[in-house]
């Protein structure tokens, strides 16, 4: 019931059974667990994590599912094994107390036995059996049966006693697991892989460039679907961690809700409301942009919010960014006090790129953040090879995706070069792209924001000023002039230049008011000296013209008096004109 | 028994010699009574009586009767000889048909 539960497929009737194991991630890659009522067998080198794997298997059926087991330690002693147990945090007298698990202790020596004649192995057959009765067992761990070969020297007895012990096993219903070392060319030493038909584990741990990663791989699982690859594990004070990372798809979940950048004008150029929820954000940048300082107010942001924020540092200690971030007025520590931020903070050349993404699984999985930064992100692309970081930068954004976490990454990039291949790479697999530039300008260096790319979004393009302050981030608008993009001091200069040359104009404006006014009072004054002389001319003319007509009435009087004078008998008009006339015909 | 001098296994002769003097206890442990079982206590008696005569203590015990005896004396094979006296401890396990090996076991006899 607990296998139909844990597996995420429907469960066919026919399907083996199955048995979890409790560990993490084991039981996903088995799909659902370890074949119940058979034998499992573990092998590997040494110090590869068999019996971990084997004590957690028992000590998880115990706590976790009830079942009660046995261990059979070949190899360590009652006291050894109790403080392995204990390592994982399982308190194994308390365990054997409860009867939920019977330890037997096996020490075969061989310099103290003598073997002569033929017998078999029923002292083990009989023992165990009494260990599974005692605490009715479900599940059997035998670490490792191969102490046996060591201890016995008739091969032909021990193989046939071998092969009786595990169909014995089968018949008791239990799931066992078995160990064994790693053999030359084979899966284990003696072999041992013959006798277990059904599943088989292998266990690697590998080193490369110096650094080791543990590897686990299903080599066969017979009758049940299972992942193939090889899957980096963990050991730590919780046992094993198994990611199925490299199994995800690309159907999580796409939020419309909005998270805030911590900086508002940020939130402004990204359409006005931030981020959006789920979504990964890049912040590449050269050295000394402002990367982490733009992470650290998203960060700060996020706890305010009361959200939970993880910070996975790579090149600087939770107290130096604490510090750090307290030079530009975002108090961290407050965040940390109360539970909201945690710092991870480990060099990238501690764990190879699979175990990175196997603790940042973990850390997230405890966590359960809201918010997960990574700086930066290209200390850790540079572990590995480009074919390697870029996977691991997908199956991490793919998980941090899946979970519905906002991500920022940092990345650092080389100043003066523009967007290389890494940078397209990593672009590809981002939604919100912000670029932070160095802006060198008359001998100065100056911070430059720029949103490359935000998906689902219509966002700002234009590159503002990315000034640090000790009261926090703020953005400013760049001077954009014919001489490009003007930033700090020759920003301020230009834009005081920008001021003066306003004033100027407001006062040539002045200046241009006053000549109008004045030209059009000369204008007036012309006018009205014009208008005086018109009326005296008027007057003038009006005199003349008052003059000539006395004039005329004077002549006419005295050529009347003439005519009457001479005696004229025609009747002189008194109008001049005709008088004119009838002068002219008179003549 | 020739010269000392002669035999390179004086010392060990020694040896047998002082331990034909000692007391053995010994505990045969079968796995129920099977022909291997039998044959097993058959040979050992025979044994016992041959080379320990009256200076031997032998218990035989069923490992399916008293399973818990089993997990005290680390017994893995049956049939299990114990020599718990005297020390050290030693084993021999089959069915003693080879008679010098039990001897060997016994520290009755040396390894030649």
């Amino acid at each position: 019931m607990l296998t139909a539960k844990l597996r995420p497929a429907t469960p066919q009737s026919d399907q083996l059974e199955k048995t979890p194991t409790g560990i993490r991630g084991l039981d996903e890659i088995a799909n659902g667990g370890l074949p119940k009522g058979r034998t499992s067998l573990v092998c590997g080198n040494a110090g590869c994590g068999k019996t971990i794997l084997a004590m957690e298997f028992v000590a998880r059926g115990a706590v976790e599912f009830g079942e009660p087991g046995v261990f059979i330690a070949f190899e360590e002693t009652p006291d050894e094994l109790e403080k392995n147990f204990l390592s994982l945090g399982f308190d194994l007298k308390k365990l054997v107390a409860k009867k939920l698990l019977a330890v037997d202790y096996i020490y075969v020596e061989r310099s103290e036995i003598e073997e002569t004649g033929s017998y078999d192995l029923d002292g083990l057959f009989i023992r165990l059996g009494h260990a599974i009765d005692s605490v009715g067992a479900k599940r059997v761990v035998l670490d490792t049966l191969e102490v046996l070969f060591a201890g016995l020297s008739d091969q032909a007895i021990l193989r046939a006693e071998l092969r009786r012990l595990f169909r014995w096993l089968k018949e008791k219903g239990v799931t066992a697991i078995v160990t064994g070392e790693r053999g030359q060319g084979m899966l284990t030493r003696y072999g041992l892989e013959e006798y277990v038909a059904d599943c088989v584990i292998l266990l690697d741990l590998r080193l490369q460039e110096q650094i080791a990663t543990r590897r686990l791989r299903l080599v066969k699982y017979r009758g049940s679907k299972h992942g193939a690859d090889e899957y980096p594990f963990l050991i730590d004070e919780n046992g094993l961690s198994i990611l199925p990372i490299s199994s995800l798809s690309l159907n999580h979940q796409a939020s419309t809700q909005r998270v805030s950048s911590g900086i508002s004008r940020l939130d402004r150029m990204l359409d006005g409301k931030g981020f959006f929820r789920g979504s990964t954000v890049l912040v590449s940048g050269t050295a000394g942009a402002g990367k982490s300082s733009l992470a650290g107010a998203f960060a700060l942001a996020a706890c305010q919010r009361g959200e939970r924020c993880l910070y996975f540092a790579f090149e600087e200690s939770p107290l130096q960014i604490v510090r750090n971030m307290k030079s530009i007025g975002l108090n961290l520590e407050a965040m940390v006090k109360n539970g909201l931020l945690r710092f991870h903070a480990v060099r990238s050349s501690l764990h190879g790129l699979e175990m990175h993404l196997v603790t940042k699984h973990k850390a997230v999985d405890e966590f359960k953040p809201a918010i997960v930064v990574l700086d930066p992100i290209s200390s850790l692309m540079a572990v590995g090879s480009p074919t390697e970081g870029k996977s691991m930068l997908t199956r991490l954004i793919d998980f941090l995706k899946s979970e519905g976490i906002t991500a920022m990454f940092t990345d650092l990039i080389c100043s003066g070069g523009g967007l290389n291949q890494t940078d397209n790479e990593k672009s590809s697999l981002i939604d919100t792209w912000i670029s932070l530039r160095d802006l060198e300008l008359n001998g100065e260096l100056n911070r430059g924001l720029q949103i490359i790319k935000s998906r689902g979004m219509s966002h700002s393009n234009q590159i503002r000023e990315f000034l640090l302050t000790n009261k926090g981030i703020d953005l400013l608008d760049v001077y954009l002039g014919p001489a490009g993009v003007l930033t700090g001091s020759a920003r301020i200069a230009q834009a005081a230049q920008g001021k003066a040359e306003v004033l100027v104009q407001q006062q040539q404006q002045v200046r241009k008011q006053h000549e109008w006014r004045r030209r059009r009072s000369s204008l007036e004054r012309q006018m009205a000296e014009l208008r005086a002389q018109s009326e005296m001319e008027e007057e003038e003319e009006r005199q003349i013209r008052a003059q000539e007509e006395a004039l005329t009435k004077t002549l006419a009087g005295n050529r009347a008096d003439l005519a009457q004078l001479r005696g004229t008998d025609q009747l002189v008009s008194r109008t001049p004109a005709k008088t004119k006339q009838n002068e002219t015909t008179g003549h | 028994m020739t010269s000392k001098r002669a035999n390179p296994f004086a010392i060990l002769d020694e040896d047998i010699k002082k331990r034909s003097k000692e007391r053995y206890v010994l505990r045969l442990y079968i796995s129920g009574i099977t022909p291997r079982s039998t044959a097993a206590i058959e040979r050992i008696r025979h044994i016992c009586e041959k080379h320990l005569e009256g200076r031997y203590e032998l218990e035989i015990i069923d490992i399916y009767q008293q399973p818990s005896l089993a997990k005290g004396e680390q017994i893995i094979a049956a049939p299990t000889l114990i020599r718990k006296l005297p020390l050290p401890l030693r084993r021999v396990i089959g069915d003693m048909s080879n008679e010098d090996r039990v001897l060997v076991g016994l520290d009755l006899r040396p390894n030649k």
